[in-house]
């Protein structure tokens, strides 16, 4: 394509988009709640910029304020957002309507939601394009083809021609990308493109979209709560929190020399290491496991995983690996159609009716989901008091005080005991699941991406307390993750997993540490690192292999 | 080290609910009702307080036929009496008891059937749920009305058989709502981690499925209860529902229908049929504007 | 292309399933009759060889399966059986065949479903898919109060009241006994039935209004329509182009649900307003207690009744991109 259609195409370094004192409200609990409390942002021609922040930070709304469009239910009170020359707060939907898909596009978090299933990609790559008039459907189809190309999709020629549910998220991830880059705007808007993705797909993904965004010089402003990832791709980063800029400043020295606490405590998970130490006593064992979701396709192949007592073991995979399934085994919610659960040297009874009272108290499980795990109706002393009556037989005051004990272990305090769940955050949610674990006195938990839905800073209070409960208590974690650096964190021994086999077990720095089997590798070096000059290492790197 | 020491679980902020009691929850949003449901509340306890003392509220019996037949309004009779000399505003009003008390029965017994196989099935989700499924999918492919015009045909028309055979008809489709929100609170890693504990089918289903349900099974009790009502009254109404010499608003609306040639010469008269039939919109529209108002509320909520 | 056939298949399938059973219990309906109905129907006076003809003819002798089978079969085959009414208890047999009985008035029933089909339809799709592009606006907030009074109202209520209209000041005639007059034209058959079809109409809309409205804000709901937005497509681009090949299943849905229950509403409006077709002779079978017409009736409009549903369900299966382009 030439670039003869880019009739805006200005000199890179001008002033693209400046925000002066932005301010959002959003429409909740039967009154207007501020999302945006007064930011300012300036984007130049051809600069990336980076808007980072925790759930609530305001990151999407802003970035979305960025093309003047606002979600339903929100409001733009005050301030300027003024787009080459275009004041978007007081510019008509008309006149919004003919920047949006030409000059300014979007990337969306979940591709699969947001293609339109009834169209074939390449019509929908195009149709901005063409019913902007920017060019004619022939020629931006043409062009769509070598994008396609240039984000290094299978089949360019073709694939075009499918719908969106015949294509994986990764392709349609960037079939996207490529949709937003028909037109050649001056301005993408990229919502968080690679959350929902696994790591080795989202290096991919990061790859095709950095390349194709400096191949056009376009301006660009990525948001993400990844810290790392948004290392690789912007020039300038925001930090925002509560709908307020934190700080701003180059990538580089952001990662390097952070002004403000908060920014530091993004990646303090990965600041967290436990010293392994090694055991053989072995308290629960799972040998040749087979299984089966009804009679549909073996989701795991021959499992063997030893958990030594005291200790934490990892399991490590991406999305369709087995390792919750394992879970599952181990539970007794789904039978193995062969092999076995051996815990303190005796069989499990396969399913979870055949197991006693005993057995089900012994091994405890917490969810990634905090918010789902317990009953919304319940308070927290009744959610907690349960396991103590039913293991327990204890009742009134002794229950009450067990729960008091309780709360405290986990650093809540007693005005703890009559809350609902909807009445505390996402990290007293979880704790209070925690210490649902403990009331049934366990030998094993299994953790279930317990701290993937929280923030980072959350997060590494869970983990500590973990941590610590292990060591007073002599508990055993076995510890599902796709979150690496949640593994160093917290492992003795990690497990890896791969379309429902076990790739290999053994200590943390064994299996953290060279050489690697195939697969691990690509796990591992996949995992973005606070690093700016990562991902171009990285490409480097598979190029030369290649 | 970062400076994170400050950090404390007990002090973590998030958008919370700030919490209330109980009534003090009711009065806020009580207060924010709109009109129609302020109509539609008042007009359901109007009705309520008509049926309970309706033996004391009513000027005449539900069935002395001591009077002339077809007597005009006013004069002794607000609305006239009937074609036997029956008042009519006592039949009214003796009406609310039989015709509200009925359908209120009959949504109750549907609720219980369909409501408790719905619970099973959705925890069970194997051979029972399928066989009820298939089953109620089989009675929900007859029309109601048409199903239960045979049933009464087989069965006869006494009150009993009448509650029967529309609360089993019924309590298809509440089994069907019961189903589908249970479903949901079913796979609710909750009640996941209940059976994990090893709890029974009796406290999964009370205490950890059931208070999850209950707001979209309350707007269906008002919905159903309307549609219950509306049955009913259409099948006295085509003679086949209660009897004489019960007072029925949906027979009360047949037996004056030929009342309404007369509009033309005496406007009172031919009202008459109206009357009745009034009485049956005025609470389904009540109940209707109710449940609306609810059912905005608690989709709200969620949100 | 194979997918979708299989689909629609297993769908016809399930179908004829669900009409074996349903014909199933509407037979079964008959045994649980008391066992003296033979005298029911003949009368006290019925001889005992009169009595035992009838059962004979009704061939109570005969195994069950047997005679669900001869009766299923015979119905395949248009064949309902013989009315009980006409009998008398001295044996002079004067009933009618059940289908020349119902033919006559089942098309009547036809034809004013399909003409408040016809009207509703359009009106109620227009309503629903205005009131979901204006959402909140006055406009949704009358057309919503008004449909929500409306679908509360028996359907009696809504005939009676325009009734009185009618004989008060439109001087439009409630009178549809002729119209099985032979020389009676299409255009006077609708005169005939403006009344009831008006009436039908009135309730069919609001029900069919408010959910052709609650799927198309479902639809629009979708983060490919925020999408089309964000790409600078018009409203109308949007609808047309992204919402509408999506929400042919919900509206066939929407549709289908409303007509079958326009065959149910049908049975009350004969009534009110003395139409002759196929719901007024089945009430009028029902007060006399005369199984085989009750029977033929119901089987008649469960029938129907499945029909429709079916016809939605296939149209949302070939519409469904899933299914139409198999990976």
């Amino acid at each position: 394509m030439s670039n003869d259609s880019n009739q805006n195409a200005g000199e890179t370094g001008e002033i693209l988009l400046e925000m002066r004192d932005v301010r959002i409200e959003g429409w909740s609990d039967e009154k207007w709640n501020p999302i945006i409390k007064g930011v300012d942002l300036t984007l130049r021609r051809g600069e990336i910029l980076g808007l980072i922040g925790e759930s609530g930070a305001g990151k999407s709304t802003l970035g979305l304020a960025g093309m003047g469009f606002t979600q339903p239910g929100c409001r733009i009170t005050g301030g300027s957002i003024v787009f080459d020359g275009v004041d978007l707060v007081t510019a008509t939907e008309t006149e919004k309507r003919a920047l949006w898909g030409s000059r300014v596009t979007y990337v969306a978090q979940s591709a699969a939601a947001s293609f339109n299933p009834a169209h074939r990609l390449i019509d929908q790559t195009v149709e901005a394009t063409v019913s902007h008039g920017i060019q004619s459907e022939s020629l931006a189809k043409d062009d769509a083809r070598i994008l396609y190309a240039s984000l290094s999709l299978p089949d360019p020629e073709t694939i075009g021609e499918r719908y969106p549910h015949q294509v994986s998220g990764g392709q349609l991830q960037r079939v996207m990308t490529a949709m937003a880059m028909s037109s050649r705007p001056d301005l993408i808007v990229f919502d968080e493109p690679t959350t929902a993705l696994d790591v080795t797909t989202q290096v991919e993904v990061l790859l095709s979209m950095r390349k194709i965004v400096e191949e056009f010089n376009t301006a660009a402003i990525y948001i993400t709560h990844d810290l790392a990832v948004v290392a690789q791709m912007a020039d300038t980063i925001k930090v925002l929190r509560y709908g307020q800029e934190v700080e701003e400043a180059p990538a580089r020295e952001m990662l390097e020399s952070p002004k403000e606490d908060y920014t530091k405590s993004l990646w303090s998970v990965r600041a967290l290491h436990k010293e392994t130490q090694p055991s053989d006593d072995i308290v629960l064992s799972i040998d040749g496991v087979d299984a089966a979701y009804g009679r549909g396709l073996k989701v795991l192949h021959n499992v063997n995983i030893q958990v030594p007592r005291g200790r934490t073991v990892s399991i490590v995979g991406e999305s369709g690996s087995g390792k919750s399934t394992t879970a599952r085994v181990i539970t007794g919610l789904l039978p193995p159609m062969s092999g076995q659960v051996t815990f303190n040297g005796e069989a499990l009874p396969p399913e979870l009716k055949g197991r006693s009272k005993d057995q089900l108290r012994r091994i405890q499980m917490i969810y990634q989901m905090a918010d789902t795990a317990m009953n919304p109706r319940q308070t927290v002393g009744e959610i907690i008091g349960r396991p103590l009556e039913f293991y327990h037989g204890l009742s009134g005051k002794a229950k009450e005080q067990r729960v008091l004990e309780l709360l405290e272990m986990i650093e809540l305090d007693e005005s703890f005991y009559d809350r609902l769940p909807s009445e505390m955050s996402g990290g007293q949610k979880q704790r209070i699941c925690i210490a649902r674990a403990l009331a049934a006195e366990p030998e094993v938990i299994i953790c279930d991406e317990v701290t993937s839905a929280l923030d980072q800073i959350v997060q590494e209070g869970i983990l500590k307390l973990l941590m610590k409960l292990q060591e007073k208590h002599g508990i055993t974690y076995l510890f599902i993750t796709h979150d690496i650096a949640t593994v160093e964190a917290i492992s003795d021994e990690i497990v890896v997993m791969y379309m429902g086999e076990v790739v290999e077990q053994g200590s943390k720095d064994q299996i953290l540490t060279a050489p690697f089997p195939e697969y691990t590798e690509l796990l591992l070096s996949s995992v973005p690192e606070m690093d700016p000059d990562w991902l171009t290492k990285l490409a480097e790197k598979r190029g030369q292999e290649a | 080290m970062t400076d994170t020491n400050s950090y404390s679980a007990a002090t973590e902020v998030a958008s919370t609910i700030t919490r209330r009691t109980r009534w003090e929850r009711a009065r806020i949003t009580l207060k924010k009702a709109p009109l129609t449901a302020w109509f539609g509340m008042i007009v359901i306890a109007c009705y309520v307080f008509v049926a309970v003392f309706a033996q004391w509220l009513a000027p005449y019996g539900e069935a002395d036929s001591s009077f002339a037949a077809y007597a005009p309004w006013g004069d002794g009779h607000v609305f006239g009496t009937d074609q036997i000399g029956r008042d009519v505003f006592s039949r009214l009003i003796y009406g609310a008891q039989n015709t509200v008390g009925i359908a209120f029965i009959t949504t109750i017994l549907s609720f219980f059937i369909g409501g408790g196989l719905g619970l099973v099935a959705s925890i069970d989700q194997g051979w029972i749920d399928q066989l009820l499924s298939r089953f109620v999918d089989i009675l929900m492919a007859i029309p109601s009305l048409i199903f239960a015009l045979m049933l009464l045909t087989v069965f006869g028309s006494s009150a009993w058989s009448l509650i029967l055979i529309i609360a089993v008809l019924d309590s298809t489709r509440v089994f069907r709502i019961t189903r589908s929100v249970a479903v949901n609170v079913a796979v609710m890693d909750y009640v996941e981690a209940a059976r994990l504990r090893g709890e029974g089918l009796g406290w999964v289903m009370r205490r950890e499925i059931l208070p999850n349900i209950m707001p979209p099974l309350v707007a269906e009790f008002g919905l159903r209860f309307c549609f219950v009502f509306l049955t009913i009254a259409s099948l006295s109404f085509l003679g086949a529902g209660l009897q004489p010499p019960t007072a029925d608003w949906g027979s009360m609306v047949r037996d004056f229908a030929g009342l309404l040639q007369f509009a033309a010469f005496d406007l009172k008269a031919g009202l008459t049929p109206l009357l009745p039939a009034g009485c049956i919109a005025l609470l389904t529209v009540a109940v209707n504007y109710v449940v609306d108002w609810f059912l905005h509320l608690t989709s709200g909520l969620k949100d | 292309m194979n997918l979708i056939i299989m689909t629609i298949l297993k769908r016809l399938a399930l179908g004829v399933v669900t009409l074996f059973f349903v014909s199933l219990i509407i037979f079964s309906a008959i045994q649980f009759l008391p066992g003296d109905f033979g005298e029911a129907v003949l009368g006290q006076a019925a001889t005992e060889e009169t009595v035992a003809a009838f059962r004979r003819e009704l061939g109570l002798d005969e195994p069950a399966w047997r005679r669900y089978l001869d009766w299923v079969g015979a119905a395949a085959t248009g064949d309902f059986g013989t009315s009980f009414s006409g009998r008398a208890s001295s044996g002079v047999d004067r009933s009618r065949p059940v289908v020349e009985m119902i033919s006559s008035p089942l098309k009547n029933t036809l034809f004013l479903a399909g003409m408040t089909a016809i009207v509703a339809v359009p009106l109620a799709l227009f309503l629903g898919i205005t009131a979901a592009l204006w959402r909140n606006s006055i406009y949704d907030r009358v057309i919503n109060a008004a449909t929500l009074t409306s679908i509360s109202f028996p359907e009696f209520f809504v005939a009676y009241v325009l009734m009185l209209f009618s004989t008060l000041w439109w001087g439009l005639s409630a009178n549809a006994t002729g119209i099985n007059d032979a020389d009676a034209s299409i255009l006077d058959k609708a005169y005939m039935l403006i009344l009831p079809s008006m009436t039908l109409t009135l309730v069919i809309v609001a029900h069919m209004m408010r959910m052709t409205r609650a799927a198309i804000i479902n639809l629009l709901a979708s983060p490919y329509i925020e999408m089309a937005r964000l790409k600078g497509q018009s409203s109308l681009r949007v609808i047309l182009r992204h919402a509408l090949p999506n929400a042919w299943a919900p509206i066939a849905t929407v549709i289908a649900f409303n007509l079958a229950y326009l065959v149910v509403g049908v049975v009350v409006v004969e009534v009110i307003f003395a139409i002759p077709g196929a719901g007024k002779v089945m009430v009028d079978s029902v007060a006399s207690r005369d199984i085989p017409v009750v029977q033929a009736c119901a089987l008649i409009f469960a029938s129907v009744y499945i029909l429709l549903n079916l016809a939605a369900d296939i149209i949302g299966i070939v519409t469904n991109p899933r299914l139409l382009h198999p990976k």
